[in-house]
């Protein structure tokens, strides 16, 4: 009963934290004197088949860049790296692809094997500075982030295609590149081939977690840090092999786009997928169900927001202030709802209690 | 008992200030001796130049505010890094006002700005007890939607604004220090050992100086006075390193927190208007992750100010190094830090800190042979300089490090014992 209440609270508090997200945002748009009628009409109309295969698309991207963060989330470590791990290892990625070392699919295993390693070695660093020197991960991935976006510029500039302005890595080789799928009727374009992989870090997150042994110990440094070195679990082990994966999950995060639309890295590859994933796993509670939810609805915000200036004049960043405030009432709302069960539990122990020291007198008197 | 709150007993781990104004005057002259060294064996000219100066001021000084707000709210216990969502707030407040009342509404409303983005922190992180790095996200997310889309509003169609910059925003009023000024301008044109980068270094710091930047030197003052020499101060602090306690001696500490965490937006958002300021407009991405920079600097200073000064200038020093001839200064940099880091080495070696003298030896080498086996610097490099710093500050000298105890922690009131 007390379970059911709990789970019921927990499902309504990040829809009540949209709903408000909608309230404040209305305000704000309210206040500035721009058409509120006409913007949430635009955001909440139906989108075409065209925006839906968007909406999939860098709702997959969105759902790695969770995936990653909430690996830390799930032992209590905060992995604000995984912006600079993205980039790093996409980069990495795109000019070992681009040098075609080996053919066609070899090519993609080979990149990809890169991106993880890269990723996972980039998370590494602040794995290994937290377990020898007790440096805060939030700090040092902070810093690693600034470091990764001046050694990617640098190296990017060294190795970029001379003559041309657009500064980027060599292209991927057409045969090693991964065909998008004509899913959806009526649109043009494609619904990246690479869909797949960020399903299978999604199932490989929930195996891992869910079904083993390492998942449970993860787990367990997360809820009780005493508790699990108590138990025996070698806690800088969990927390270095915790930050590996997650960024290697990170170094994921830019294949479905270089490898379905750039097939390259350049200046202009997407930056800041690795804050909105931190705000997509809190969303979604690092559930692997949880955050493709939470990825899909700021998919389907970010690609229906983009109408806004056309239709309502508008500008399309005011989603972001949406998003922000999404996530904060959602971890708000989670507090509130831990602060209310736990209230609960105490009024019930209490209860308990005082019924069994009654009866205890009844027996005795 | 009718003791006063502010008598509490000594805690003797407590690092105790050791600044005394002799030693800061020997550090001055050290480094000044050091660049002007550096000058003389390198011939990079611009390492002591009078427009590096003035240029490192410039560029250290949003640095130190933002590292300020870090300060005040870190020292009452709220770990914040929404600094820089705080200070992107600042810099729209800073162009929406700049260009239609002048510099000083800019100023206000940069202030203004930051402080309600450390008003949501606050709320969020005192007010709900949500963990501070997930609030410090989202109000960094929430700050740059907020300003893009308040800029794209009013900054559109406006005479040489657009979406994404403002119109011509006024700046602050510049002065020379009289006599100062020109004694380092005459200073620098002899050519005497250590008194001519004295003399540049003192026209750099006292010719074309801002108005703004006193105002920035005064909240700094402001900040240590009103954090280490008065009551308020003490309970701030206490808030940050015990709260529990603080509320067993009846300090309200959700007051002292809301104030620090408020403060720390201010103070971010005053950083904002010195961009702003800087260059005379407003611009998208303008900050460029200088709130980050600022918490570097503020851990580099081990959360006290004067550190923190130290670092800011250190960083604000790079940076104006690169836009001055960056490949060859930065380069010439180089030789100084590793001869410097190697001289650390033997010091630790002398303490028997064989492990970090091992790592900084290697840096130390590293850098040096760096130095001779290039001509120049990618100018990328010098960017990254405060954050391998501030790693290399946390890797080796961690234990010199002392955070304030309950940073980070949650606190609810009536929770105590």
């Amino acid at each position: 009963m007390i379970r059911v209440r709990s789970m019921l609270m927990t499902m309504a508090a990040p829809i009540l934290a949209v709903a408000l997200a909608v309230l404040i945002t209305t305000v704000v748009l309210l206040a500035a004197g721009d058409p509120v009628g006409r913007v949430w009409g635009t955001i909440f109309s139906e989108p075409r088949p065209r925006n839906i295969v968007n909406i999939i698309n860098s709702g997959s991207v969105l759902y790695l860049s969770a995936l990653a963060a909430a690996v830390g989330f799930r032992m209590g470590l905060f992995n604000i790296g995984v912006d600079g791990q993205y980039r790093i290892a996409a980069f990495a990625a795109a000019y070992v692809a681009g040098q075609a070392w080996v053919p066609g699919i070899l090519n993609i295993a080979l990149a990809i094997l890169t991106a993880m390693l890269v990723g996972a070695m980039w998370a590494g660093i602040a794995g290994l500075l937290k377990v020898t020197r007790g440096i805060s991960e939030v700090i040092s991935t902070i810093m690693l982030n600034a470091i990764a976006t001046a050694l990617v510029a640098w190296m990017l500039r060294s190795v970029a295609v001379p003559g041309s302005n657009n500064i980027t890595t060599t292209p991927i080789p057409e045969s090693s590149r991964v065909p998008g799928m004509a899913l959806i009727p009526g649109a043009h374009n494609e619904i990246y081939g690479f869909v797949f992989l960020a399903v299978a870090a999604g199932l490989f997150y929930w195996v891992l977690l869910s079904r083993t042994r390492f998942g449970f110990n993860l787990r367990a440094t997360g809820a009780s840090e005493s508790a699990a070195v108590a138990s025996g679990i070698d806690t800088k082990k969990m927390i270095l092999a915790a930050m590996l994966i997650s960024g290697a999950v990170a170094g994921l995060v830019g294949m479905p786009l270089l490898f379905g639309d750039s097939y390259s890295y350049g200046v202009t590859f997407q930056p800041g997928l690795g804050f909105a994933g931190i705000a997509v796993a809190l969303l979604g509670r690092n559930h692997p169900v949880g955050i493709a939810f939470g990825a899909l609805l700021f998919a389907f915000l970010n690609e229906q927001a983009n109408a806004l200036q056309l239709q309502a004049g508008v500008s399309a960043e005011i989603v972001k202030v949406m998003q922000g405030i999404t996530v904060l009432s959602v971890v708000i709302a989670y507090e509130v709802v831990r602060r209310a069960n736990r209230a609960a539990e105490q009024r019930r122990v209490a209860a308990e209690l005082a019924r069994a020291r009654a009866e205890a007198t009844e027996v005795t008197g | 008992m009718s003791t006063p709150t502010h008598e509490v007993p000594r805690d003797e781990t407590v690092t105790r200030s050791r600044f005394s104004w002799g030693w800061l005057l020997i550090g001055i002259a050290g480094v000044i001796l050091a660049l002007g060294a550096l000058r003389t064996v390198t011939g990079a000219d611009d390492v002591a130049s009078a427009g590096t100066m003035g240029a490192a001021v410039r560029a250290a000084m949003p640095i130190a505010l933002a590292g300020l707000g870090g300060l005040w709210a870190e020292r009452a216990g709220v770990v914040n890094i929404g600094l820089e969502g705080m200070m992107i707030l600042g810099t729209f407040g800073a162009g929406f006002a700049g260009y239609q009342w002048g510099p000083w509404a800019a100023l206000a409303f940069a202030v203004f700005m930051g402080t309600v983005g450390g008003l949501i922190h606050a709320i969020a992180t005192v007010g709900f007890g949500v963990d501070h790095i997930v609030s410090g996200v989202a109000v960094n997310i929430i700050g740059l939607g907020a300003a893009q889309y308040l800029a794209a509003l009013t900054f559109t169609g406006k005479p040489g604004g657009g979406p994404t910059q403002s119109p011509p925003v006024e700046r602050m009023p510049t002065f020379d220090i009289p006599g100062l000024s020109w004694a380092g301008r005459e200073l620098a044109q002899t050519d005497l050992v250590f008194l001519t980068d004295a003399g540049a270094v003192l026209a750099g710091l006292t010719t074309r100086v801002s108005l703004l930047t006193v105002i920035g030197l005064a909240c700094i003052v402001g900040t240590w006075l009103l954090l280490w020499h008065t009551s308020f101060g003490l309970r701030v602090r206490a808030c940050g390193e015990n709260p529990q306690s603080a509320e067993t001696l009846g300090v309200n500490v959700y007051l002292y927190k809301y104030s620090a965490v408020l403060a720390s937006g201010a103070m971010a958002g005053l950083g904002g208007a010195f961009l702003v300021d800087d260059a005379s407009v407003y611009r998208d991405g303008q900050t460029g992750g200088r709130g980050y920079i600022g918490l570097a600097a503020m851990i580099f200073g081990n959360w006290r100010p004067g550190g923190l000064v130290a670092g800011a200038g250190l960083f604000g020093y790079t940076d104006a190094l690169r836009l001055r001839r960056g490949g060859e200064s930065v380069h010439a940099l180089l030789l100084l830090i590793g001869v410097g880091l190697i001289a650390l080495a033997v010091w630790w070696l002398w303490k028997r800190k064989v492990a970090q003298a091992g790592v900084t030896a290697a840096f130390g080498v590293g850098l040096v042979v760096l130095h001779l086996a290039t001509d120049s610097v990618p100018s990328d490099f010098t960017g990254m300089t405060p954050f391998i710093a501030t790693l290399l500050v946390l890797g080796l000298a961690s234990q010199r490090l002392r955070m304030p105890k309950a940073d980070g922690q949650r606190y609810r009131r009536g929770e105590a014992g």
